[in-house]
């Protein structure tokens, strides 16, 4: 599906990271965790063609990602990005109908076909109440749940989502991570960067961790993110465990009097 | 919810007022000034034009109307469409509500070149091709050093361009300022610096129709991708827009129509960034329905302006303290009540 291979990225001739090698499969998720800085919004850039690789490759099915132009990009790989303040009053439809700009020819707007389309991904993530209502005055979890509408409206395989539970409120976060899990359930691949290991546990398949800009670990949460990766990772004591009724393990920090 | 409704549809009807609405005022303006004409011989005098005959009215009507008012009418429509078209290009396209026309400095261009043409003492259409030129070249200056910039967000790069360009061609307005002849020239590009129709003819307003045509048409092509565009650079691409291009098209089609405009009527400020926030508070921010709306509220509302220029008081005021006296208030107006088409 989505295949990183030998991966170096970075800005211009300033490499941020390198070495990165993994595939994404169908129905997966697999979350990218790691401390501010250590290179996961680049790494997200390379991935989505806006950044050139530094070195190594990007394969989206079989194609170097750089032998395909942005229409095709588009279609095949969506990006999320975190919820955000937009400056117009677009409606709800209209932001997820921007979703279709890589099936709209040039010059015209979209038709039918594609109306359809962006109602069916606002439905399928139960937004279709909220479809007239302006995008700047909605909150910001129901902003991130346009956004997810507007990558699906893409019709892609791959789902690219920069920190989703981020600046969210609580439940909200929770109705993401749900929704992620969903969509992940149907088919599509998600790739997703946070910096809870509790989300990790709770949405993803696998995880990558990155540190200063290098793969510190990759494979199923229960196995590779561990109190000490986290130590590694973040510089902080943490206990890990299911609690009594929980289904997922969490993570708790233990901070010591000196903290 | 009527989901598959297509919003082209409704976009009729809003054309069809507004071009109603933009016809009235357009009768009015020709009707209305120190000479008065009653419609009906506007209209004898109209359609005698369009046939080529000869109208039953008084020869003075026909004048007043055919030569004078007539091509005034036009080109206030076409300047006041043009002007905030390109203002509402240009705040889509800068992601910024305080955006007008000239953030790329067209309209300082073109003011350098129209002042040294005065100062050099050229003849009118010398005047107007200088300043078309000026207003051209320096956004191309702006978008040379923007695309020559990589690695920085290009939006913010051509802002920050457009500052520092515009900046050096001010030094440049000044200094002919200085050494312009104070009785004679220094008027003459004061009185431009302020925007005036008194002085354009039927030849002035063909000069400029070509590139209110060209400019036009990439606003309009690319009307539905414009809404994109507003998303920021890589947002657009990852939804598989050429930004560059798109961006490229954009800037070229509002330059072109903003320089047209600046060459024949001098700095009007305020239409382009007032009349887009009125078009967008009324028909929300789809471009599909900016485009029009802010076309024809500029149009009607240059008329309008026009038409107090030169009938308030026995001497004609300069449109550009017109608009600003109107302009800013509303504008305040409209910062204050919340009623704002942005957040």
């Amino acid at each position: 599906m989505l295949e990183l291979r030998d991966l170096a990225f970075g800005y211009g001739t300033r490499q941020v990271g390198g070495g990165v090698s993994l595939i994404l499969r169908p129905g997966e998720v697999l979350a990218l965790l790691g401390p501010n800085g250590a290179g996961k919004t680049t790494l997200f850039k390379t991935m989505l063609g806006l950044l050139a690789p530094l070195g190594g490759e990007v394969f989206l099915d079989t194609a170097p990602l750089e032998t395909l132009d942005r229409k095709e990009r588009a279609r095949c790989i969506a990006y999320v990005p975190q919820a955000h303040a937009a400056l117009f009053p677009f409606t709800v439809r209209d932001v997820v109908l921007m979703g279709r700009a890589a099936q709209v020819a040039p010059f015209s707007a979209p038709g039918r076909t594609d109306r359809e389309v962006a109602s069916a991904a606002l439905e399928r993530l139960g937004m279709a109440h909220l479809s007239d209502r302006p995008y700047t005055e909605i909150s910001g979890g129901e902003r991130q749940m346009t956004l997810i509408a507007r990558a699906l409206a893409q019709q892609p395989k791959v789902l690219v989502m920069d920190e989703p539970a981020a600046s969210l409120d609580y439940g909200n976060q929770m109705r993401v991570l749900g929704h992620v899990r969903r969509l992940a359930s149907e088919g599509m691949a998600v790739v997703l960067s946070t910096h809870n290991p509790d989300h990790v546990f709770m949405v993803a398949d696998r995880v990558a961790m990155l540190h200063e800009g290098r793969l510190a670990g990759l494979g199923a949460p229960a196995d590779v993110l561990t109190v000490e990766r986290v130590k590694q990772l973040y510089n902080i004591e943490v206990v890990m465990g299911v609690l009594p009724g929980g289904s997922s393990k969490v993570c708790s920090p233990r901070l010591g009097p000196g903290d | 919810m009527n989901s598959a409704q297509d919003p082209d549809r409704g976009n009729r009807k809003l054309v069809v007022f507004g071009i109603l609405g933009v016809t009235v005022l357009a009768m009015a303006s020709m009707a209305i000034g120190k000479y008065s004409v009653p419609p009906s011989a506007i209209l004898r005098v109209l359609f005698a034009g369009l046939t080529g005959g000869q109208p039953d009215v008084d020869p003075i009507q026909q004048t007043v109307i055919w030569n004078v008012r007539l091509p005034r009418v036009i080109a206030g429509l076409l300047i006041g469409a043009a002007l905030a078209a390109a203002g509402a290009t240009y705040q889509g396209l800068f992601r910024n509500p305080l955006v007008s026309p000239d953030i790329l400095g067209v309209s300082a261009g073109a003011s350098l070149g129209a002042v040294l043409a005065i100062f050099l003492k050229m003849p009118v259409p010398v005047i107007q091709l200088m300043s078309f030129f000026g207003g051209l070249l320096a956004v191309a200056a702006v978008y040379g050093v923007g695309a020559a910039v990589r690695g920085r967000d290009p939006v913010l790069t051509l802002v920050l361009a457009g500052v520092a360009i515009g900046a050096i061609v001010g030094a440049g307005i000044s200094l002919v300022k200085i050494l312009a002849d104070p009785y004679d020239q220094l008027p003459a590009i004061t009185y431009w610096l302020l925007g005036s129709l008194t002085a354009v003819t039927r030849a002035d307003v063909g000069s400029i129709l070509p590139a209110m045509v060209i400019g036009l048409l990439p606003l309009v092509a690319l009307r539905w991708r414009m809404n994109v565009m507003t998303l920021g650079d890589e947002e657009a691409q990852t939804l598989g827009v050429d930004t560059r291009l798109m961006r490229l098209a954009l800037i070229f089609g509002a330059t072109l129509i903003t320089a047209a405009s600046v060459s024949i009527a001098g700095i009007v400020g305020w239409v382009g960034l007032v009349i887009p926030h009125v078009a967008r508070l009324l028909v929300g921010p789809d471009f599909r329905r900016l485009l029009p709306a802010a076309l024809l509220l500029g149009g009607g509302y240059m008329l309008v302006v026009d038409t107090l220029a030169r009938s308030v008081a026995l001497a004609e005021i300069p449109l550009g303290i017109l608009t600003a006296v109107v302009g800013a208030p509303f504008f305040l107006w409209l910062l204050a009540s919340g009623k704002r088409g942005w957040s």
